[in-house]
């Protein structure tokens, strides 16, 4: 429905990879066409960005198959695995995938060129966008251990998401988006639909790089894009040894997918002073964003002397007018302003269901984020991290966000992650790994003092080691867990 | 009928279809072109488009009643105009929110 409206109304737009919108839409329904030949159930990506991407998604959505993208970073055993799960389907993949996944049973592996070269022999009949409130789009999270969950989101849910965030047509004839994340993040899959929907050329990087990431948003005159807060901090280191490039077309840069370290987006403002930038939180459950910070409220927060306004730029804003947030203690009790306990959310755009599982939302239709967080008395939204993640140090719960942005903002730290590990006084103490900023030497003591002085002592390091990079998955998400049990191994 | 968020509409007397975005409480007659709209997947338009009724409506624009709660956005045009229980819809302007994504 959302691509047949812009189909209608974007004559003379290019809408992505050269195509126009009536282009993309009949290359979608060439593509369900295609689809109904098939008794495949779901639809696979394997793949990088690409115009095969957005056909394929809206493609399967009028022939009323889920669309599955899955990473194509995982090893053999566990994508053969997701394809065993989605079967049976057909997956639509980059061609160093298919030796991959060959013979998984009831999977059917096409190459994004026979693809796209096939959706050519294929009539396009004027169908229908069947519709309903069946699943759209199926996304595995990023699970550590184990199988990881599937997410249901359904048309319902992106529909209502799109209808209440985007202007239809509404943008401007100049305006192009760089979508540079992941097909199979949620963030790709909505950047693509509301890109469609409001009328903005989207221009697509195979995989983020921050170089080309750079170079192609100057030579495009890129004016919107998302990045993930670590593709945000390579995207500045990049921009600090190229002073030459102003970027001037850039006029508005979102940012979520994870915590956004204040430092960062300090340094973001003050090198790009002309982009409007915005805060967005949201889930794969939530079908992405459920709360903004908006560039009038980066404004106000740079510029206030009043410590609870100039805080809110740790925030991720307010809730949008679509959806409602709520923070409840562990018994289920609602929390009043300023009080931290797990927060929670319910709207038209909210799954909260997965695969084989079904919904966890509640009987009001609440869906649990598994985060913590709490909420300022003018609504402002903060979040402190995975209720997981949380330190239990002597009864008291610590998060490691607040201890992170306080090392990151020693001049000898290059990057910092605090997390947990046992300890036989406390039951858990305080640890933090380090990066050291490029020619810089740690001193350890200096930096617990350094800490100590900002924070308190429960909430200083007991441990601090050096080592030359953290691990990130492909997301750019802090592996936490991982470096927790490498720090308890290690002793 | 009974109006819910998300259920998608069309006219009887000309191409206007809508997805409902907010819906009023009990049951209402959300008309088109003079005539009461039905399901998408009803049976095809019959009747005239009503003279009195013919302002027309343009595709992707929101159309409202605040008193009466409801909100529908316009997901293919035509040239009927959309009414609740005899009352005309407003067409309703827009309030941005910085794309986020």
């Amino acid at each position: 429905m959302l691509l047949e409206m812009a189909g209608e109304a974007g004559e003379g737009r290019l809408a992505v990879g050269g195509l126009s919108y009536p282009a993309l839409l009949e290359q979608a329904r060439r593509a369900a066409a295609w689809l109904g030949q098939r008794d495949a159930a779901n639809v696979g990506l394997v793949d990088v960005n690409s115009a095969a991407g957005p056909i394929a998604l809206f493609g399967a959505a009028i022939a009323g198959r889920p669309f599955a993208p899955v990473n194509y970073r995982w090893s053999d055993d566990q994508l053969r695995r997701a394809a065993e799960r989605l079967a049976p389907a057909v997956l639509i993949v980059d061609a160093p995938v298919v030796a991959r996944l060959a013979g998984v049973d009831g999977v059917e592996v096409v190459t994004r060129e026979a693809f796209l070269g096939a959706l050519a022999g294929v009539d396009a009949p004027d169908l229908p966008a069947d519709e309903t409130d069946a699943p759209a789009v199926l996304l595995f999270t990023s699970g550590t251990s184990g199988d990881p969950k599937v997410a249901v989101l359904r048309h319902d849910n992106l529909v209502s998401y799109i209808l209440g965030t985007v202007e239809f047509m509404g943008a401007d004839d100049d305006e192009a988006a760089l979508v540079s994340v992941p097909p199979y993040h949620v963030a790709g899959i909505a950047g693509m639909l509301s890109g469609i929907y409001g009328g903005r050329r989207i221009v697509q990087l195979p995989a983020f790089d921050p170089e080309e990431w750079v170079e192609v948003a100057d030579a495009e005159r890129v004016t919107h894009a998302m990045v993930v807060p670590t593709m945000l901090s390579r995207i500045l280191e990049v921009l600090d040894a190229r002073p030459d490039v102003k970027l001037p077309a850039l006029r508005h840069l979102a940012y979520g997918g994870g915590r956004m370290p204040v430092p960062v987006i300090e340094a973001a403002v003050a090198r790009l002073p002309h982009v409007s930038f915005v805060n967005a939180y949201g889930l794969t459950e939530t079908s992405s964003t459920i709360s903004v910070l908006t560039p009038d409220d980066h404004r106000d927060a740079v510029a206030s002397d009043d410590p609870g306004v100039r805080r809110r730029l740790g925030s991720v804003g307010r809730p949008l007018p679509t959806v409602e947030v709520e923070v409840r203690d562990a018994d289920g009790k609602a929390l009043g302003p300023g009080e931290p306990g797990e927060i929670w959310v319910r709207g038209d755009q909210v799954s909260g269901e997965y695969l084989g599982v079904g919904s966890v939302r509640d009987e009001g239709g609440w869906f649990p984020t598994k985060d913590g967080g709490w909420i300022d008395d003018e609504g402002y939204l903060f979040i402190e991290g995975r209720l997981d993640d949380v330190i239990v140090r002597g009864g008291e719960n610590i998060s490691p966000g607040e201890i992170e942005d306080v090392l990151l903002s020693h001049p000898c730290v290059a990057d910092a992650a605090v997390c947990g590990v046992p300890d036989s006084d406390w039951g858990e103490a305080v640890a933090a790994v380090v990066v050291a900023a490029p020619g810089a030497q740690v001193d350890v003591a200096e930096l617990q003092a350094f800490v100590r002085d900002r924070l308190r002592s429960a909430k200083t390091p007991a441990r601090i080691e050096v080592r030359d990079a953290l691990p990130y998955n492909d997301n750019g998400k802090l592996m936490r867990r991982l470096l927790k049990a490498e720090l308890h191994s290690g002793g | 009928m009974e109006l819910k968020a998300g259920a998608r509409l069309k006219s009887q007397v000309d191409e206007t279809q809508v997805i409902v975005v907010r819906a009023p409480q009990g049951d209402v007659e959300l008309s088109c072109g003079g005539a009461p709209m039905v399901a998408l997947d009803a049976d095809g338009p019959g009747g005239e488009l009503d003279p009195a009724w013919a302002g027309g409506t343009q595709l992707g624009k929101r159309y409202a009643d605040e008193d009466a709660g409801i909100e529908v956005l316009c997901t293919k045009a035509g040239k009927g105009s959309l009414a609740l229980n005899g009352a005309p819809l407003g067409l309703k302007q827009a309030k941005p929110l910085p794309a986020s994504d």
